[in-house]
């Protein structure tokens, strides 16, 4: 697996505090696709309760799953769990098909922290990001590029983007992070 | 820019998440082999090109990823109603409903 971090050791601590951004630290990330009626038997292997619905997010432990298709769900982990989900999701293949991607090497997390939040997202962002569910996830397009948005609170967002998109959206966000801070 | 509601997943999402899939419900012959070669260029390329209300496919890309139905008005080019893949065609009432 690749180690390397395209954002290590970048961070945007906001003046004023109102938004900031930083690199989520690493973790373990999958892509699960299974047939809804068999939610159950996943969730129990997950070993918490997966969102049913579209948009729907439930995180606890250190762990975040949410619902982005009907079929589908995305799912965060630590590193040091990949190898306990791999066997027991490899386990549950025996009764139940469904499929269940490593994608940890291809993603990186910015967190998006700060009274400013929804301003900074909003304005790279074409839907209602003040509409949007604290506890919620969904993918969509930031300028041109498709990410994995979290609402994990009122003021804390964290965007799951490619590796190889990571550095424009990192600075994008940068410069709106310095616009907020100055005012513009 | 559009607002488009997915019947996935039930929600007025931004048009640049979605892509155009084409004229909807045109059922591929069953049995290609059978059909003449004028039936199989109609199958292939011929589309209607309606003036007003048109029943079009498209796919919420950038989001849950599926394909669904979209009646769209070609004039305005206002969506009046969308519904999941498979569903048959709307009737007129149910587009007068989705309309007011």
């Amino acid at each position: 697996m690749q180690t390397h971090h395209p954002l290590a050791g970048r961070a945007l601590p906001g003046a004023q505090g109102r938004v900031s951004i930083r690199p989520v630290e690493d973790c373990t990330r999958f892509i699960l696709r299974i047939d809804p009626q068999n939610l159950g038997a996943a969730s129990s292997v997950w070993g918490a309760n997966l969102p049913p619905t579209i948009g729907g997010l439930v995180s606890g432990s250190g762990r975040i799953a949410t619902c982005i298709g009907p079929d589908e769900w995305y799912l965060i982990a630590p590193l040091t769990e990949q190898d306990a989900i791999e066997s027991a999701f490899a386990a549950l293949y025996a009764t139940t098909i469904h499929s269940l991607v490593d994608v940890s090497h291809r993603e990186v997390g910015i967190a998006v922290d700060g009274p400013d939040a929804v301003l900074a997202l909003q304005a790279s962002i074409a839907f209602d990001i003040a509409a949007m569910l604290v506890g919620s996830g969904c993918r969509t397009i930031i300028d041109r590029v498709q990410i994995i948005l979290l609402r994990e609170g009122q003021d804390s967002f964290r965007v799951e983007v490619w590796n190889s998109f990571s550095d424009h959206v990192w600075n994008l966000l940068a410069g709106i992070c310095r616009e907020i801070e100055l005012g513009v | 820019m559009l607002l488009i509601r997915c019947p996935y997943c039930e929600a007025e999402r931004p048009e640049v998440e979605f892509t155009y899939g084409g004229q909807a419900h045109i059922a591929r012959p069953q049995n290609p082999s059978a059909t003449t070669d004028d039936e199989w260029r109609d199958f292939l390329y011929i589309r209607a090109n309606p003036r007003g209300i048109h029943y079009e496919r498209w796919r919420h890309m950038h989001g849950c990823g599926r394909f669904f139905n979209a009646v769209r008005d070609t004039v305005t080019d206002k969506f009046v109603m969308t519904y999941k893949a498979g569903l048959p065609r709307p009737d007129q009432a149910e587009l007068e409903a989705a309309r007011s």
